[in-house]
């Protein structure tokens, strides 16, 4: 058994005509998914409205504060997608080898590579059959391992500029407001939050459409695996 | 040895005046009435600092704001009597008395004097577009901060570059903290910076000998330690969500906040929402215009002063953020329909051949 992962190695029972089920994705990390998933939403919808608001409300100040809740909602969105990804590196260490899939990518590995190409021939309609995989399949291992890094990006970025609005003496001034000089200014940093926002996006696209037509075409279970934990290969 | 109070006195300013200087000193820095009689026996025994103020690649805006400075006595007590003791655009004596001047200071206060500098050295051609006095800019400046106590960079020009440094910067344009390299460089930066703000620099330096406290870019915390956004008093409407739409609307005749007008003041360090302009009047969102960023590295780089989500410089053309993510994810959804399609056509080919499972079995994870 490999402690990194990719499972071109699955059951390959084809012909034998079973339902072959397998447990893959612990309840911690399937957690950590759909909690990710409604933060990201959170913070997409209302990252976007921070930079282009809604329409003026009428009436008084006083009585209005939307802005105030749109950033209040980012920002704890954006605490709860950071405490997250913290406690999804930790389930990296602690869970099984699947949860280490999408941090420790093998690419060293000629027989990954290999697979990465079936993969993408498969996505291009070049390969008649589908492999099965316990776990990820190459191509989204690395689309998975991109979102890390970009949800990292996101978190440095998102709280050094929160660092700005809390200022000097907060947590997130102390830790990450060498990130505003680092990009030079601070409407840099913003500019750059808001560009990868879109890169997260297109992953989100892929990604869900990609899952929705594996569950259909690939015969293995996918959406019900991020569910329940179980892989099953239909065949 | 002679004091900043002796030469007050010779001047011609009384005790009283004197004392207030202090007391209003001590005001402008934010520190309590505790420290007008610490700032006054400092003024009473140290010796004087002297400040040589050095013109660059400028337009002179940062000198024409300090001599307007509302501090009552700045204008008296810093500009002509404390401290300014050269300054080729507002001193008394010219040419080769000027030089003069400036050599004889550096000799006797070695390693004593403020270099303030205004405007920042071009470094193209041997520094070739910039020659007061018969000599490049930057290695006058070179010459004369090498035995000064500490450099006072004035303006956006001399701390980040401004106007002259704006791409292409033909003449190569370079920030002062990138040529003094063993000094420490205070930036006070702005287009120009708020009188009061440079007066109270000064005044610290000179009170109090030593370097104002400073933040990660090397400003003084206590007038950039905020963003203008932090201390605005249209900022309730900012957080009520009530922006001006247009010039000249509804919102704008109420004072509405002004991000969606391109007001820069979310992201700008400066002190124009508590210190303002010309004596405290107005600053510019007072009188109805966003913020320029004009404090901010870079700011003629940063794309229009009228948009909120500004251009992406290095994408080479004018591209922000949300026009380069509609347009991708426009093209990744028409491949993801297009790849849908095809899917879609593939699986009914292959529907035929696929069996129904007739058994269920639980395999252990290998
Ligand atoms: C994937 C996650 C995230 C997305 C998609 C996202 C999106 C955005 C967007 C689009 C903006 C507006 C940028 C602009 O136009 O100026 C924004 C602003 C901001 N985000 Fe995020 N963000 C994310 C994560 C975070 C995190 C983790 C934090 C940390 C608390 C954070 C804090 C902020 C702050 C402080 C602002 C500026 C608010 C303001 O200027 O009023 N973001 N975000
Ligand atoms: C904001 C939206 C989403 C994000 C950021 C996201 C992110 C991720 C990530 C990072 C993983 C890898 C999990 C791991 O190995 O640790 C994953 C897996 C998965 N996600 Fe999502 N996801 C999103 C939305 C969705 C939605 C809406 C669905 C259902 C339609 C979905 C279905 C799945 C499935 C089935 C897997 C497992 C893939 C496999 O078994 O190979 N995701 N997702
Ligand atoms: S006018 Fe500018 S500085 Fe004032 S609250 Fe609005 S965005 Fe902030
Ligand atoms: S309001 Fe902004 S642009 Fe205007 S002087 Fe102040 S920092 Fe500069």
């Amino acid at each position: 058994m490999k402690t990194y992962g990719f499972d071109g190695d699955a059951p390959q029972l084809s012909g034998q005509r079973k339902v072959t089920s397998v447990y893959v994705y612990e309840a911690p990390l399937r957690l950590w998914h759909w909690i990710t998933v409604l933060s990201i939403i959170v913070l997409s919808v209302t990252g976007y409205f921070i930079g282009k608001p809604l329409p003026s409300v009428p009436g008084e100040a006083t009585f209005n504060y939307v802005m105030g809740y749109i950033r209040f909602a980012h920002f704890t969105a954006g605490y709860i997608l950071a405490v997250g990804l913290l406690g999804r590196l930790y389930w990296a260490f602690v869970g099984n080898h699947h949860a280490r899939e999408i941090i420790l990518v093998p690419v060293w590995d000629k027989q990954w590579w290999k697979e990465f190409f079936f993969e993408i021939r498969w996505y291009l309609f070049l390969e008649r059959y589908p492999k099965k995989y316990i776990g990820h399949n190459p191509v989204g291992q690395i689309a998975m391992a991109s979102f890390l890094w970009i949800t990292l990006f996101m978190c440095v970025t998102g709280f050094a500029l929160y660092g700005e609005g809390t200022g000097a003496g907060s947590w997130a001034h102390s830790a990450f407001g060498w990130v505003i000089g680092a990009f030079g200014s601070s409407l840099d940093v913003h500019n750059w939050h808001r560009l990868a926002m879109w890169g997260i996006v297109l992953f989100v696209m892929v990604h869900v459409y990609a899952a929705i037509r594996e569950d259909i075409m690939s015969k293995q279970s996918m959406i019900s695996t991020m569910v329940s934990g179980f892989r099953m290969f239909k065949d | 040895m002679e004091t900043f109070y002796n030469v007050m006195r010779r001047q011609g300013v009384t005790r009283r005046s004197f004392l207030k200087f202090c007391s209003l000193t001590a005001t402008s820095l934010g520190l309590s009435s505790a420290f007008v009689p610490k700032i006054a026996h400092a003024l009473e025994t140290k010796p004087r600092v002297p400040v040589i103020w050095l013109h660059g690649l400028e337009c002179t805006c940062c000198t024409e704001s300090f001599i307007r400075s509302a501090h009552p006595l700045a204008k008296d007590a810093i500009l002509s009597m404390i401290s300014l003791d050269y300054d080729d655009t507002i001193m008394a004596a010219a040419g080769h008395q000027a030089e003069a001047i400036l050599e004889e200071i550096q000799q006797k206060y070695k390693g004593n004097y403020i270099v303030a500098v205004e405007g920042n050295p071009p470094l193209n051609e041997d520094g070739m577009f910039c020659f007061p006095g018969g000599e490049p800019f930057v290695e006058k400046l070179k010459r004369i901060s090498k035995d000064a106590k500490a450099l006072i960079a004035w303006g956006s020009c001399a701390s980040w570059g401004c106007v002259q440094a704006a791409k292409p910067n033909p003449t190569r344009a370079t920030p002062v903290h990138q040529v003094i390299l063993d000094k420490p460089v205070i930036k006070v930066p702005g287009c120009p910076p708020i009188p009061e703000v440079m007066a109270a620099v000064i005044t610290y330096m000179v009170t109090f000998d030593r370097i104002p406290e400073l933040d990660r870019q090397g400003r003084p915390k206590m007038f950039y330690g905020q963003r203008i956004h932090d201390k605005c008093y249209r900022r309730p409407h900012f957080d009520a969500g009530q922006f001006v739409e247009h010039w000249d609307d509804e919102g704008a005749r109420k004072g509405y906040c002004l991000y969606k007008v391109g007001c820069k003041g979310p992201t700008t360090y400066n002190a124009c929402s508590t210190v303002r302009w010309n004596e405290g009047v107005s600053w510019p969102v007072q009188s109805g215009h966003g913020c320029l960023g004009c404090s901010e590295d870079g700011f003629w780089d940063k794309g229009s002063f009228y948009d909120r989500v500004t251009g992406i410089p290095q994408f080479g053309i004018e591209a922000n953020a949300d026009a380069i993510g509609l347009t991708a994810a426009g093209g990744v959804g028409a491949a993801i329909a297009a790849h849908a399609a095809v899917s879609a056509l593939k699986s009914t080919a292959l529907k035929k051949q696929d069996l129904k499972p007739v058994e269920t079995t639980q395999a252990e994870d290998k």
